[in-house]
Order: C-alpha cells, then sequence, then structure tokens
C-alpha cells in the first residue's frame, strides 16, 4: 500500500526520529512511504487556543500538501499522534465550516476519512499486531487523553506491544489520568499542569519502567520533559520507534533521554 | 448568532457568586500549595469516581438512558418558551404562584417581599445552587432575614464562614477534623466531647437544626426538575433536611433556573436515574421529593415559585454553548476532572467550578468576565465521558476559546504571535524558515540535550517545571526530502 | 414590559424565528424488567437493594402482618408505650400495633413526638430498593413518614415492580410523593455515605408475600 506520511509540525521539528520510526516501520511492513513537502501543522493549537480563524489557511495547507498525495495512488494518511489525527477528524472540517469556506470543509473531511493514527492503521487497516519489532526493555504504556477518549484507541498499542520480543510491558497505575499537557494549558496554566504531570510521573515512576511509551510526542515531550528534571533515568519513547526496533537496528534514543546537568 | 448581538444580557455585576476576584491560574497557584485540600480533594474525589463507575456499570441501558436525557434536554431547549408556560399554568391551577425573575437582583427582591409578607424574620434554606448564585444569603440578610442552611455541607460552610466549592458537596475542600473543629468552634451547645466520626458529625447536624425545622414559617428551596405537563416540582436529596424544609413551614418559595423545566412526568424516569448514581453513586439518592402545588392537609399551603433567567436566555442564544443548559448539576464532571481534583473549587472563583462551571460560568456573566474559565481544562475529555446528559463539555471550551479570542479589540502579544504562526504554517516555504529559525535554539543548549532551564516569556513557563529537548539540527521533512531527492 | 413578557421574548430572539422539527425521544432504554410486579426475584432484588443501604426488611405471610409490625417495632424501640407509634389513617387495622395512636390531622410538628411512624406504600422498585409514598391515607401525609425516628412500611409483594419506569407509571404526577430509599443518609463529609442525618435513622420494611 502507497502510505503518506503526516509528521506533525511537533514531530518534525523536535523530535524527527518519531517520524523517522514511523517511515521505518512502514516500510519493513513492505509498504511505499511518501512524505507530502508541503505538509506543516493540523492546525490544533491554534483552535484549541481558540484561534479559529487563524487555524483555516492552517487547515487548507494541510489539504493542499495531502490532496496531491491522494490523487496520486496514495490510500492512507499515517499520523504518528493521537491527538492530530483527533483535531484532523473533530476540528479541521468544522473551523472551515465555522468560516464559510465549505469547499475547504469537504476537503478536509475527504482527507480525514483516509487518516489514520499509527496504532489504528497498523492493527485496523494492515491487520498486524506482531509488526516483528524486537525491544529489550521494561516499558510502562501511557494512553494519552486524545487517543483514548476522542479517537477510541483502545488496547490497540497494548496489542501492539504485548508483540514485541524482549519487551517487558509493566501496567501503569492511574493510567487513564491526563499527564497535564493540554497544548497551551501547560503553559497558560503551568501550575496546574505541573501537579498534574507530578502525579503522572510518581505512577509512571513506581512501575520501575527504563521507558514510558504512548502515541503522542506532545505529551511524552511533557511527561519526559519532567523525568528528565528529576534526573530519574526513566526515558519517554514514541510508540513508533519501539515498534520500529529490531535486533539489527535499534532506533536512536530520544532526546529526551534523561540530561545531565552542567 | 450571539447573545450581545440580540441584545439579551447576561447575569448582573456587583450581585451573586458567579465571578472570582482572580483569574484563575493566580487562583489556582495558591489551592495548589495547600496540602490539606490536596489530600482532601484526593480521597474524595478518587471515592466517588469508583462508587459512580460500580453503579453506572450495573445498567445495561446506560448509554441509551444517557442519549434519551441529552434528547429531552434539547428538545426542552428548542421549546423553551412553550414549556415554561405551561409550567406556569399548571402550578397556577394547583394553587401556586409563579413569579419570573429577570435577573438576580430581581429575584433577590421578590424572594425578600414573599419572606416579609410572612412576618418572620428567619427561614430555612435547602441546598440550591440557583440561590447560590444570585447570593440570596446575602441579601436576605441585608433586610433583617437570617437564612439557615440545612443541608450538612452547607451548613459546614455557613458555619465556618466559607465558601462552597463543589456543587454537590460544597465542603468536599474539609475533612472530618476540620468539620469537627468548625462545629466545636461555632454550634451553641455542642458537645465538647465531639469526634470527627461522620456518624456523630451527622448527629451533631441533626440535633443543631432540629429544633429550627419544627419552628420554621418559611423555607427556601430550589429544585432538580420541573415537569411542563404536571406542574410537578422534584427535590432530589439525602438527608431529609429537604423533606423538612418542603413539608413543615406554611410557605414555600423556590426559585428555579428556567432551564430545569422539563417537558412530561415520563421524563423524570430517565432523569431520577441518570442522576444519584452520577452524583453520589448511588442506584437512588435517600429521598426524592416531589408535589404540584398545595396540597391541603398535606405540607406548606403557600407555595411561590420563581422562574429566573440571570443569563440563561443569553447562553441559550449561542447555537454551541446552550448545550450547557443541559446539566443537571450531578457534579460527576468535577469528580473526574484532574484539574478540578487538584486545584478545588475555590479557584475558579463561581459557584459553578470544575468543567461544567468553566463552560456555564463564563457564558452567564459573559466570557469577558471570566476569560480565564475555558482555558481551565487540559482538554483531556473525561468529563464529555461521563457527564449523564452527554454534554461535550470540551468542544464548549474550546468554542468560549474562540469567543474569547474573537471579543479582544486589541492584539495582543500572544495574538500577534498565533497569527504569526499561522502565516508561517500556511506556506510551506515560510514554514520551513521557521523551523530553521527553531532549530537555531539548538545553540542556545551548547551541545546538551535538552535546553537551558532559563529562557525568555512564555517559554520560562514550560522549563520552570519541565526540561525541554534541545531542537535537532535538521527536521524529519528536510532530511527525507535530502535522501529522497525532493 | 413584564419580567415575565421580557424573560419569555428573550427565549424566542435566543431560539430564532425558524424553529427546527423537535424530534421524537427515543425511549429505547428498559421501560419494564421483564417479570411481573411481585415475582419472588424482584422481591429478593428489593430486599438486597434496601439492606444495602442499610434498612432493615422483616418478611411474612398476609396473615401475620400485625405481628411483623408489632415485632419489628419492638426491635427497633425497646420497651414503649403504645402511644409512642403513629400510623397513617388509612393503615388496615389489622397491621396496626395495639394501642398505636392514628394521625388525625394534628400540626405536623407535633408528630415529632412520636417514636415511630407505620404506613403502606403505593409502590416499591426493586433495582433500586425505593419505596413511593403518595400521600394517601395508607402512606399518610409527608411529615408522617419524616419526623419519627423510625419508620416502618408494610410493603405488599404486587406492589413490587422491577425498574424506575415500572414504578413512576403507577403513581399520580400531582400527588405529593416522597421516593424513599433507605434510612436518611449523608455523603458530605469526605463523600463517605453514612446513615441517619434529619429523616428518619431507622427503616424498616415489612415485606408481604
Amino acid at each position: 500500500m502507497k502510505v503518506a506520511l503526516f509528521a506533525t509540525c511537533l514531530v518534525d521539528t523536535m523530535v524527527p526520529q518519531v517520524a523517522r520510526a514511523t517511515a521505518v516501520l512502514l516500510e519493513r511492513l513492505g509498504h511505499e512511504v511518501v512524505v507530502p513537502p508541503g505538509q506543516s501543522c493540523c492546525g490544533q493549537m491554534h483552535v484549541n487556543t481558540g484561534y479559529r480563524r487563524e487555524a483555516v489557511p492552517i487547515v487548507a495547507n494541510h489539504v493542499r500538501a495531502f490532496a496531491g498525495a491522494l490523487s496520486s495512488g496514495v490510500e492512507a494518511i499515517v499520523v504518528p499522534s493521537g491527538s492530530c489525527v483527533a483535531s484532523i477528524h473533530h476540528q479541521q472540517a468544522a473551523v472551515a465550516r465555522r468560516a464559510g469556506e465549505h469547499a475547504l470543509a469537504d476537503d478536509a473531511a475527504a482527507l480525514a476519512e483516509r487518516t489514520y493514527e499509527l496504532s489504528q492503521f497498523l492493527v485496523d487497516v494492515l491487520g498486524v499486531t506482531d509488526v516483528g519489532a524486537y525491544y529489550p526493555h521494561r516499558v510502562t504504556y501511557h494512553p494519552t487523553c486524545h487517543s483514548l477518549r476522542m479517537l477510541r484507541v483502545g488496547d490497540r498499542p497494548l496489542q501492539l506491544l504485548r508483540a514485541v520480543r524482549g519487551l517487558t510491558l509493566v501496567e501503569l497505575p492511574a493510567a487513564d489520568q491526563c499527564c497535564g499537557f493540554g497544548g497551551t494549558f501547560a503553559v497558560k496554566n503551568s501550575d496546574t499542569s505541573t501537579a498534574m504531570l507530578t502525579d503522572k510521573m510518581a505512577n509512571v515512576l513506581s512501575t520501575h519502567a527504563e521507558v514510558c511509551t504512548a502515541g503522542d510526542a506532545s505529551c511524552l515531550m511533557h511527561i519526559g520533559g519532567g523525568l528528565s528534571r528529576l534526573r530519574s533515568g526513566t526515558r519517554t519513547v514514541h510508540l513508533a520507534e519501539i515498534l520500529a526496533s529490531t535486533e539489527e537496528a535499534v532506533t536512536p534514543q530520544q532526546s529526551t533521554e534523561p540530561a545531565v546537568p552542567s | 448568532m450571539t447573545a450581545v448581538f440580540l441584545g439579551i444580557p447576561t447575569a448582573p455585576r456587583g450581585v451573586g457568586h458567579l465571578r472570582g476576584e482572580e483569574s484563575f491560574p493566580d487562583a489556582a497557584r495558591g489551592a495548589l500549595r495547600n496540602g490539606q485540600l490536596r489530600a482532601n480533594l484526593g480521597h474524595a474525589t478518587s471515592t466517588i469516581r469508583g462508587k459512580r463507575a460500580h453503579v453506572v456499570g450495573e445498567l445495561t441501558d446506560w448509554a441509551q438512558l444517557r442519549e434519551a436525557g441529552r434528547a429531552i434536554k434539547a428538545a426542552t431547549m428548542a421549546r423553551l418558551d412553550e414549556h415554561l408556560i405551561a409550567l406556569e399554568e399548571q402550578v397556577t391551577a394547583r394553587g401556586g404562584t409563579v413569579h419570573w425573575a429577570r435577573d438576580a437582583n430581581e429575584a433577590n427582591e421578590i424572594v425578600t417581599r414573599l419572606v416579609r409578607a410572612t412576618g418572620t424574620t428567619e427561614v430555612v434554606k435547602v441546598k440550591s445552587m440557583a440561590t447560590q448564585e444570585i447570593g440570596l444569603n446575602e441579601a436576605l440578610e441585608a433586610a433583617g432575614i437570617a437564612a439557615h442552611e440545612t443541608d450538612l455541607a452547607e451548613l459546614i460552610v455557613q458555619l465556618g464562614d466559607d465558601k462552597p466549592s463543589h456543587i454537590l458537596v460544597p465542603a468536599i475542600h474539609k475533612n472530618r477534623a476540620e468539620i469537627r473543629e468548625i462545629f466545636l468552634r461555632t454550634m451553641p451547645g455542642v458537645d465538647p466531647g465531639l469526634s470527627d466520626d461522620p456518624r456523630k458529625l451527622a448527629m451533631a447536624a441533626r440535633a443543631h437544626l432540629r429544633e429550627r425545622f419544627l419552628r420554621a414559617r418559611v423555607a427556601i428551596s430550589g429544585a432538580n426538575f420541573a415537569v411542563a405537563e404536571t406542574g410537578t416540582l422534584a427535590v432530589v436529596e439525602s438527608e431529609g433536611n429537604g423533606r423538612m424544609c418542603l413539608t413543615l413551614p406554611q410557605t414555600l418559595i423556590t426559585v428555579m433556573g428556567i432551564e430545569k423545566v422539563v417537558p412530561t412526568w415520563r421524563d423524570l424516569e430517565v432523569y431520577l436515574q441518570l442522576l444519584p448514581r452520577s452524583s453520589t453513586g448511588e442506584r437512588m439518592n435517600p429521598y426524592t421529593s416531589l408535589w404540584a402545588g398545595v396540597t391541603p392537609g398535606d405540607g406548606p399551603q403557600e407555595f411561590h415559585l420563581v422562574l429566573l433567567d440571570n443569563g440563561r436566555t443569553a447562553v441559550l442564544a449561542d447555537e454551541v454553548g446552550r448545550e450547557a443548559l443541559h446539566c443537571i448539576r450531578c457534579s460527576a464532571c468535577l469528580n473526574v476532572c484532574p484539574v478540578y481534583e487538584r486545584t478545588g473549587g475555590h479557584a475558579y472563583g463561581s459557584v459553578y467550578p470544575g468543567p461544567i462551571g468553566a463552560v456555564l460560568s463564563p457564558q452567564l456573566t459573559g466570557v469577558e468576565d471570566n476569560a480565564s474559565l475555558p482555558y481551565a481544562s487540559s482538554l483531556c475529555g473525561a468529563c464529555y465521558d461521563v457527564c449523564p446528559v452527554a454534554i461535550d463539555i470540551p468542544s464548549i471550551l474550546v468554542h468560549l476559546r474562540g469567543e474569547h479570542v474573537e471579543a479582544q479589540t486589541r492584539t495582543t502579544p500572544e495574538a500577534a504571535a498565533f497569527r504569526a504562526l499561522s502565516r508561517a504554517m500556511s506556506s510551506p516555504r515560510l514554514w520551513r524558515l521557521a523551523q530553521r529559525a527553531a532549530g537555531l535554539g539548538r545553540f542556545l543548549a551548547r551541545g546538551k540535550p535538552t535546553m537551558p532551564n532559563a529562557l525568555p516569556f512564555p517559554a520560562s513557563t514550560w522549563t520552570r517545571s519541565r526540561d525541554l529537548p534541545t531542537p535537532p539540527a535538521e527536521t524529519f521533512t528536510q532530511a527525507w526530502a535530502r535522501e529522497h531527492g525532493g | 414590559m413584564t419580567a415575565r413578557e421580557e424573560v419569555l421574548g428573550r427565549i424566542r430572539r435566543a431560539l430564532g424565528e425558524d424553529r427546527a422539527e423537535v424530534p421524537e425521544i427515543a425511549r429505547d432504554y428498559r421501560l419494564t424488567d421483564g417479570r411481573d410486579p411481585g415475582d419472588p426475584a424482584l422481591l429478593d432484588l428489593l430486599t438486597d437493594r434496601l439492606e444495602d443501604y442499610k434498612a432493615t426488611v422483616v418478611r411474612c405471610a398476609p396473615a401475620d402482618i400485625g405481628g411483623a409490625v408489632t415485632t419489628a417495632l419492638r426491635t427497633a424501640l425497646g420497651e414503649h408505650s403504645p402511644g409512642d407509634v403513629v400510623v397513617a389513617p388509612g393503615l388496615p387495622a389489622e397491621w396496626r400495633p395495639d394501642g398505636a395512636a392514628e394521625d388525625d390531622g394534628r400540626p405536623a410538628v407535633a408528630l415529632a413526638d412520636h417514636a415511630a411512624t407505620v404506613t403502606g406504600v403505593s409502590v416499591a422498585v426493586a433495582e433500586t430498593g425505593t419505596l413511593i409514598l403518595d400521600g394517601s391515607p395508607l402512606c399518610g401525609r409527608r411529615a408522617l413518614s419524616l419526623l419519627p425516628d423510625c419508620l416502618v412500611c408494610v410493603v405488599e409483594a404486587a406492589q413490587v415492580v422491577g425498574g424506575v419506569p415500572e414504578g413512576l407509571a403507577k403513581v399520580d404526577a400531582v400527588a405529593p410523593l416522597t421516593l424513599i430509599s433507605g434510612p436518611s443518609a449523608t455523603s458530605d463529609i469526605e463523600l463517605e455515605r453514612v446513615e441517619g442525618v434529619h429523616g428518619p435513622r431507622t427503616l424498616i420494611v415489612v415485606l408481604v408475600a
């Protein structure tokens, strides 16, 4: 299958290895990956902060970037981020329609129908749970809010993780509690966000996992940023990176590995 | 269409309890440092979450009930005027008197006048959000009328000269030891050996209020539901204080938000299943009182119903936000909210805290009077999942953020930044430049894997408590294009 | 303009001129429990629910109601004088304990002088452990089941239905109704339920089958 990869603005700019891992994984599973060059952002941060008018041209850019891919034989758009997929499914057409851009809304809705979060694409579209990965680490999984409650990914990521050779999966207590990221919430309500993060980290650390994984790089940057600040030694690694790892090639460690203070 | 455009006023300033003195982030900062508050809230909300999940799980038709609960409210709002007129007719036909109040001031005046007409200077009150909202107790006090709260949690708040912090359990922020201390300090004639056993504390409240119930001539209540086709009012409670107020005094005054009406008697079969399981996590609350007008020889012989607007019609004018009027005040959304659990209710500055408060208060007052509340959420969606009438709170929060942004007449630094980012993100060429600029941030890290902690605002609000990874030299899309000859 | 006209006018402006059709409400939740009133399984369910909320359930045969009521009162009150008990005016003579007072319409607060009340019910809902009293002579006025500290309710098997919709369908919507599910209780301290506040602290249900 020919698959277009939407890296998302955050992954592309800050943690490119997550997009790389997604591409490596899909190619290893025998699919052709294209990366439309005009892509930038889904518009979620603008919408969720109140800048819905300003989100419209971003949505238009997204549609421009990916509409061409669909006409050149791409059957699915895969995204290593639950919240961006949720925004594409639930917000893009709505903000366009609110702005009176009905053609754009229709195009965005059509694109959304072909857009999949990584774990849903693997399990539901490709029908695989064992992707042939090898990852000899103790791992706990944090179900991010938008994956859990907007996309209803359910236990798909866990099915994928359970099939990874060498991986020890440990259950995260109070897993369904938000980590406190919430986009600009982490900045506008930094104190409350930090309080939520502290409890999430306490639960992560209680598992004695080496790695905390999830399907959203943004939440992982938040949890990882906190764990790194505490010099905890537990690092955050995106689900795609774990699934891309094999005996032959372990994906490079994320930049959120514990920092050494200067 | 907006309320402003239609000339529909919001709840007036200077009366009632819908606006806080501080913004949410400022109020929250203090609350987060209160370890006792955090412990009390964590304990109480986790207890109730477990109970709710258990009794909701018992019902095989919860999803159907929830959808019916949503649909009935939506249908009610679509014909709200007709249902209110029907309610008025029925209540009047059964011996009650209906009053209409445009806002808090008018409702307070009506109630004060009605109490004065009875010649009494004290009233007993059943816990009611509407009367909290309009500041009725303060208005009565100013008129020389003492209002005695009779719900245990309201009593704790009143005796402790405190503010309510939860819709269902206004004293949720107090633990048993603190409640014992309040009772010992403020209850006349209380047993000095009173323990902090909840049962003993409840007994102390019983003894304290018993005589007041028996001598009360006027009671003031809210209403959970009012049935238009029959004129039946409903009050859902646990302790029996509601029954005391609704049954013993000669005069009953019920203050009810106009959105509490439901069209038919059958609608109660839905809400009396949804509400108790969502609120106290019980299959049914101990007492529900239902009455229509006046019944000779049974209960109050004079009944007044005050129908309150106070901004509700302004909420109704917003096609997205009006869903907030569907709320049945169960507080399930408070109990699951990770923000509420950590900050408590006072930080919201309104009698309606938590997720529902964050969408209701700003709409009742106008968004600019409560502009920080729509942002007091990480949009985790837990509130929507548990809402028994399926109010899409996260979507309304996002909508109100948009209303706030669009209400600004001057360009804020934030707006300038978001507009610049929007321009960049809508143009591949500008976006690559912006990404390259962000990548330059790596030089600040001087080869370290994370950025320095001391960054300028607003990055500082992130780095105060979390490390920020150093951006890579090359983005994924750049690298891919380089490798694939793009 | 009166407040009434103004509020109604605001509603009309808020809703606009073109009002969409209001869709029918899909009542596809459980309307009946599938079991007939009085089904033995419903009686067991009612008993379980009532006991879960710290009510006491006493079962008896139709011929033994009076004895069951008397025994229940003795257990709850200990030694007491017959006048401590007040009964609803429509309570059948054979259900009444010897010497019990009848609620004769005295001032409601005077009912507080009694230690216990005996009433019937209009209907009982098994799934939620709820008794519905409707202000009829059998159930008495509302203050009667409120002020004395011990409430004894006689429930006949045929009055027991499965769920809330069945229960509400059986009562008069304009009667003064009280739905009682266990003794008075509160969850106001740390959201832990404790029984016994302002309403009767003891609830005894005599279930007749």
